[in-house]
This record gives C-alpha cells, sequence and structure tokens, in this order.
C-alpha cells in the first residue's frame, strides 16, 4: 500500500496547477477567491476552457474524449481544481448521463449525444423525482404512450436541478402499468426547446437561488430513438445512474473547499488583540472536521481505486453519500459560525455590513440543507446498506 | 497511489486470521485474564515462530523487512481474539525504538532474542503527571563513573510487569516539561532498585508502576545520542497510535460483525428485532463508521512511519480521532442494540467494549490529537 505520489505524479500536479492558475479568467479567480456562489455562465465559461484542453471529463473512456487518467491523476486534478476555488461543472450530462449513455446507449444515441455533453454545448439536467415520488421513486407516474415512432408523454417533474438552463432532460417515465411498479420505468432523454409541450418552471430555495425547477409535460412528444436501454427496462440503470451520481455526491472536494474558506473567514476576523483563528476552541472544531474529512478522503480514494479495477460502486456510495453530506452541511454550520453577527446578513446585504467574502455563506448554508435529501436522502441510503448489505430482514 | 495488499500480505492476513481463530481465541484470553502474567511466553515463542514479532524489523537486522501495513495486518486479527501476548508494548514500540537507535550489540543483545521470541520487552514513558505530554519527565539519569543512575517512578507500562527489558525514558539534561535532555536507557526487568507494582487494568490486561531507586546501568545501555531522545519518543508513540488503530479495527469488526448477527437472530414481538427500521438504521451508521475506521487504520499504517514528522503527526492524529470517534460510536451501539445482556461480562461483547476504550485513552485520546493537528504548521497554511 502506498499513498505518496511518484515524481511523475509530482509534476502531474505542478502541470495542472500551473495550467490552472494560467487558464482561469481574473473575475472567476476573484469569484473563487471570495467562495461566492458562481454563476451558470461562469461555470459554462470553465467548462469549455476544460474542454479545450481536453480535461472537461476525466473519467470517461479515452475513445469517447476522456483523459485516460489513472485514479491518482484524477484524484490530483481534482484536488488542485478545489485548491484554486474553480468552479464545479455541471454534473447531469458529465457525469451522470453522459456515463449511463457510454454504458447502456446503441452508437447512434453515442454518437449524438456525447460529443455536446463533452464540449458543453449541450446542457442536461435530471427528471427523476415527482411530487408523490421522492424516496418511493418507483412510484412514478409520468406517462409515456407508445404512438408510432414516439412516446407522448404526460406529468410532472420536480426538483428538476438548473432545468431553466438546460437544453435537454433525460426522464424516468412509466411504460406500462402492469406487474411491479420498477417494471414499468423506461429511460427517455426528451430535447426541452424543441419538443412542444415541455414547460420549465424554476422556483426559490432557501438559499435565494433559483437552483430547483419544476419541469411540465403535456402531450410531449419524444421519438423512441431516444430511448436508452430497452423499453421497461430503465429501473435498473436508473438505479445504476445514481451510484454514478453518488461517487460525486459525498461533496469531498466542497468541503475540502469549506475548510479553506473557514479558515480564511476565521484569520481575517479579529477578536480583541488575535483573530478567531486563534481561538482555541473554534480552532479544535475546524480542526475536527478537517481531520474526519481525511478518513472519508481516504475511504473515497479506497472507492476510487477499487473502480478503476472494474469493481461497481455499491454500498460504498451509500456511505460515501451519508458520511460526505452529513459533513459538507457541518462544515457550513462552521463557516455560519465563523460570521458571529454577520450570520444575520443576506446574499444583498451592503459591502458596510457584509464584506463580499462572506455574502454567499448563508446561501450556501441553508441550500446545503438539501445535501442530506437530495440524491436519495440519506434514510434512503440507510434502507439500502440494511437490506442488501447487511442483509437485515425486511419488516 | 494503491490500496492493495500484496499477495505476501494477503497470505499473512490468512494465516494469521487462522492462527488466532484455532490458537487463541477469546476464550483463551478469558482464561489468561485471571492469571498474574496474563499472557503465555509459550504463545509468545509459536508468534515468534510465525514470524511476527519481526516481521517489520530490516534483514540486516535479522528481521523480515516489512513495513507498518504487515504491522496493521497482524495486529487487527490479534484485535479480533483479544490475543493478551504483548505486541505492541514489545514489537510495535520498544522493538520499533531499538531498530532505529540501537548499534550492532545492542540490536544483538536486546532486539534478536525479543524477535525469536525468548523475550519480551517494554517501553516506559508515561509519569504520574505527564498525562500525554511526552517531554513532561521528572525521571532523572545521573551520570555515575563511566554509567548511569536511574531514580523516578513510570505509570501505565505496558507489559511493564513481564518485560525481560525495559526502555525507559529519563532525563539527562533540562527541566521537567523540556524537550531537550531526554534519553532512553535499556533497563533489566529484574535490575536492582527497580519495583514493579502489578496493576490490573479494565480490559483484563497488565500494566505496571515502575520505581526507579538508583538503578545503576552502564553506558552501553544508552539508546542513541544522550538528551536527543523525544523525537524518538514522540516516533514511538505515533506508532502506538497506529497500531491502536490496527488492533482497535479488529475490535470495531467483531463488535459490527457480533451485532449484526444478533439484530437476525433475537426475536421480540414475534419478528427478528433487525427487520426494526429504527435499529437499521443504528447498523447502518455503525457500518459506515466501521468503514472509516477502516480507512483510518490503512492511513495510519502507511504513514506511520512517513519521513517527514509534520505529515506523520497530522496523519497519525486524524486516524486515532477516528478510532476514538467511530470506534465509540461502534462499541456503544453495540451493547445498546444486545440489549441487557451486553452489559453481562458473560458476553465477549462487553470485553471488545473496554479493550477498546482502553485503546481510545492510549498514545493520545481524541482531545490530544485534536489539539495536535491544530497546532502543526499545515494547518495554519491555507493554499
Amino acid at each position: 500500500m502506498e499513498l505518496s505520489y511518484t515524481p511523475e505524479q509530482d509534476q502531474f500536479r505542478d502541470e495542472v496547477r500551473s495550467w490552472i492558475a494560467e487558464s482561469m479568467p481574473a473575475t472567476m479567480k476573484k469569484h473563487a477567491e471570495d467562495g461566492a456562489n458562481f454563476e451558470h455562465t461562469e461555470v459554462m465559461e470553465w467548462h469549455k476552457i476544460l474542454y479545450a484542453k481536453g480535461w472537461a471529463a476525466p473519467g470517461w473512456p479515452e475513445e469517447v474524449g476522456g483523459t485516460g487518467w489513472d485514479v491518482s491523476q484524477r484524484a490530483i486534478f481534482q484536488e488542485e481544481c478545489v485548491r484554486a476555488n474553480a468552479p464545479s461543472l455541471s454534473p447531469f450530462g458529465l457525469s451522470m448521463v453522459g456515463p449511463l449513455i457510454i454504458q447502456y446507449g446503441n452508437e447512434e444515441q453515442k454518437k449524438r449525444f456525447l460529443p455536446a455533453i463533452l464540449a458543453g454545448e449541450e446542457i442536461w439536467c435530471q427528471g427523476y423525482s415527482e411530487p408523490n415520488a421522492g424516496s418511493d421513486l418507483a412510484n412514478l407516474q409520468l406517462r409515456a404512450e407508445s404512438d408510432g415512432d414516439d412516446y407522448i408523454l404526460n406529468g410532472q417533474k420536480t426538483w428538476t436541478t438548473y432545468a431553466q438552463y438546460a437544453d435537454w432532460i433525460f426522464v424516468l417515465c412509466r411504460t406500462s402499468a402492469e406487474g411491479k411498479k420498477q417494471e414499468g420505468i423506461s429511460f427517455l432523454l426528451a430535447d426541452i426547446h424543441n419538443t412542444d409541450g415541455i414547460d420549465v418552471k424554476p422556483f426559490l430555495t432557501t438559499g435565494g437561488t433559483l437552483a430547483f425547477s419544476e419541469t411540465w409535460f403535456k402531450d410531449a412528444r419524444v421519438p423512441k430513438a431516444n430511448r436508452v436501454g430497452p423499453e421497461n427496462g430503465g429501473w435498473s440503470m436508473a438505479k445504476a445512474l445514481l451510484g454514478h451520481e453518488r461517487t460525486g455526491i459525498g461533496g469531498i472536494t466542497e468541503s475540502e473547499r469549506g475548510l479553506t474558506q473557514v479558515k480564511k473567514n476565521a484569520q481575517r476576523t479579529a477578536v480583541g488583540n488575535s483573530t478567531l483563528f486563534d481561538d482555541p476552541t473554534f480552532r479544535a472544531r475546524i480542526a475536527r472536521k478537517q481531520m474526519r474529512l481525511r478518513a472519508i478522503e481516504i475511504f473515497n480514494l479506497r472507492a476510487l481505486a477499487a473502480a478503476q479495477v472494474g469493481h461497481a460502486p455499491g454500498a460504498e456510495s451509500s456511505v460515501l453519500k451519508i458520511v460526505g453530506t452529513e459533513l459538507q452541511q457541518e462544515v457550513t454550520e462552521l463557516s455560519m459560525d465563523a460570521l458571529g453577527q454577520n450570520a444575520m446578513g443576506w446574499l444583498d446585504s451592503p459591502e458596510e455590513a457584509l464584506p463580499s467574502h462572506q455574502q454567499a455563506i448563508a446561501s450556501q448554508f441553508n441550500y446545503l440543507r438539501a445535501a442530506t435529501i437530495y440524491g436519495g436522502s440519506n434514510e434512503i441510503q440507510k434502507n439500502i446498506i440494511s437490506k442488501h448489505l447487511l442483509r437485515l430482514p425486511s419488516a | 497511489m494503491n490500496f492493495d495488499l500484496t499477495e505476501e500480505q494477503q497470505m499473512i492476513m490468512d494465516q494469521t486470521a487462522k492462527f488466532v481463530a484455532q490458537e487463541t481465541p477469546v476464550s483463551r484470553f478469558r482464561k489468561l485474564r485471571e492469571t498474574e502474567r496474563g499472557w503465555e511466553p509459550e504463545m509468545w515463542a509459536r508468534m515468534a515462530e510465525q514470524g511476527w514479532l519481526g516481521i517489520a524489523i530490516p534483514e540486516a537486522q535479522g528481521g523480515f523487512g516489512g513495513s507498518f501495513v504487515d504491522l496493521a495486518i497482524i495486529l487487527e486479527q490479534l484485535g479480533r481474539g483479544l490475543v493478551p501476548e504483548p505486541f505492541i508494548a514489545s514489537v510495535v514500540l520498544a522493538g520499533g525504538i531499538l531498530s532505529d537507535q540501537a548499534d550492532e550489540k545492542q540490536c544483538e543483545a536486546y532486539l534478536t532474542p525479543m524477535m525469536e521470541g525468548q523475550t519480551s520487552l517494554a517501553f516506559a514513558y508515561s509519569e504520574t503527571q505527564s498525562r500525554y505530554n511526552l517531554s513532561d519527565c521528572l525521571t532523572r539519569a545521573e551520570k555515575v563513573g563511566d554509567g548511569w543512575k536511574i531514580s523516578g517512578e513510570k505509570v501505565w507500562v505496558l507489559n511493564g510487569h513481564a518485560a525481560d527489558q525495559i526502555i525507559v525514558a529519563a532525563r539527562t539534561g533540562g527541566d521537567q516539561l523540556d524537550e531537550s535532555g531526554l534519553s532512553l536507557f535499556v533497563v533489566d526487568g529484574d535490575a536492582q532498585g527497580l519495583e514493579c507494582i502489578r496493576v490490573p487494568g479494565m480490559d483484563g490486561q497488565r500494566t505496571a508502576v515502575l520505581r526507579f531507586t538508583d538503578v545503576e546501568v552502564s553506558a552501553d545501555r544508552l539508546l542513541g545520542r544522550e538528551g536527543d531522545a523525544f523525537a524518538t519518543i514522540e516516533k514511538a508513540v505515533d506508532r502506538g497510535a497506529a497500531a491502536a488503530c490496527a488492533e482497535g479495527l479488529g475490535q470495531v469488526r467483531e463488535l459490527f460483525e457480533r451485532t449484526v448477527a444478533y439484530l437476525k437472530e433475537r426475536e421480540q414481538f414475534g419478528v427478528p428485532i433487525g427487520s426494526f427500521q429504527a435499529l437499521q438504521h443504528i447498523a447502518s451508521d455503525m457500518y459506515a463508521e466501521m468503514e472509516l475506521c477502516n480507512s483510518a487504520s490503512i492511513l495510519a499504517s502507511i504513514q506511520a512511519d512517513h519521513p517527514d514528522s509534520e505529515i506523520r503527526k497530522a496523519e497519525i492524529s486524524a486516524a486515532k480521532l477516528q478510532l476514538s470517534d467511530g470506534g465509540w460510536f461502534i462499541q456503544k451501539n453495540a451493547i445498546q442494540l444486545f440489549g441487557g445482556i451486553g452489559v453481562t461480562d458473560e458476553q465477549d461483547e462487553g470485553l471488545f467494549f473496554k479493550r477498546l476504550r482502553v485503546l481510545n485513552g492510549l498514545f493520545g485520546d481524541a482531545d490530544w490529537h485534536v489539539s495536535r493537528f491544530q497546532s502543526l504548521k499545515a494547518f495554519e497554511a491555507v493554499v
């Protein structure tokens, strides 16, 4: 066993680091420095910069535009992006539907969709949850009726993250009411702008941003050619995709970034003749989180290393989701505590009361209450561990 | 970066697991905890035959040239059987110090017989006032002629009651709290002026209070440079912490596996209690903490001998915190889920619980490691 890096890997790290420093535009750097919420346009700008370099999808196979990096190189790349506070790319195309199409899509679908995902030319969102299908996802009711070469979709999706920016949505829909509810589900790709009857309505979250949308389907016609995998065979793929989703959903890099931000803020916060960072109680709280994060990081690296040799992510994704998102929230709680009275502020508080580097903290704190809920709530993850790993009896 | 065990390491793990299950299961420890010594020289010799006692000692010193990862693999299995032989005291602590600091003659005299299972060793560093402060040392060694005269008292000395030789930390210069002026000496267990008070512990193992009254040793009993031992002591205790992570992982696994088995077998209200979601979720959280304890032990074992002491300290502290916090979560919930029988001495779970709590407080507890972690230079640096 070995944790350290080879000279080649160290050199790779230097290359990545200096490339990021050179390539990040000045305004983006300023936002990165402040730990601000990145605008969608900035995220896409960064996506295109990475794409031009060939680094947009490090995890994809090389023949479809991946980097061919091994696990260590990918970890190094990720670390350097975090250290530079670079924007996180939207995961829906690159980390979710992309890998699903690579695994289950036909050749035409691969040719049609993968290059545009990679280039950031087409932006994706996820249509899984519905008002009555949250944790009980298989209860989904979005109907897809067969009509010649098309399906006609009627129903509603919700929690479609950043759907207002998306060009395409991947949806789970019901193609059959027969048998078990898991057995009548299909996986479709729908063109939001060029399909009549798809309507996206963003709504405000407690974080003060339009992170989520409701997406309505009214007689929306989707070609059968846009179905990935067999009809009524969507459920197992959906679960596989949740596996992909979860490997990134622990928010490890975000927690690392968050802890750095907490330290910076604590260093800039005067307490008498000293700073909050020198307050032993507060310092110990930061230390505990950073130490916990280290154990989670090693766990994640082990999972990545296993994935590299073809071991499908199983229960470890659930563990990562639980411990990662809990920590992610705790880090935002620390960030808030570091603010003291400034925790009264909000996104639009004036600079005189709330310095710009503190402006997004309350928003992120509020928004990230969703972390233990989205991607399969942490309670659902515990059900998965109990049932599939511990094989505990059902009620 | 690589987390795979080598073929050889996989073999060590399988053989150790088999040996522990067949030769030294928990029932053996139950009997030995009633005895004065608490462990058996015959078993120690058999462990030497297995090659375990010299596994991480360089070949040039007569060992097998393995790494701390090999030690951790063995320790995890020993932890599963609550094996009471003094592996941490003798192999990890004293063996590690000798391998680092002893000259050729000293190696031959003290390390070789230990690796062969003929002797066992101890490392005496804690004092009643020192808590976890490794530089807090009142025990003094004065130069007398060519040799030294040692006086002072050491507490909670692992295997101090049975060791053939004891490595003792004593002050040859400086004041009580100074990092400089500390030296290490090898003292025979039956030396004149050395009084040993046997101390039975919560975990059923034995430690000792060692009282040194003008104990005379010759010049060749000094290990390494005079007054320069602080870094060696720190390193030895970090290796101890890494060993605690590995042994503790064995107990964490036992407690977890036994709890899950019990949830499937115990029935109340006409159904297995493992069908209740409230208990399933606790079990799932235990699983998550166990996986993190496993990661922490891997981290500690890879970094235990890291040449950069700042990195070593940060990594070991992070790992030990996880063993303390995660281990505690698992041990307290294991007892809770077993219900009333979990607090009977007849059940093995209580034995694992006690040993884990002892490891929790050894080589720096959670708060001490947090405190050390936040004092390191790397913690300050914000990149």
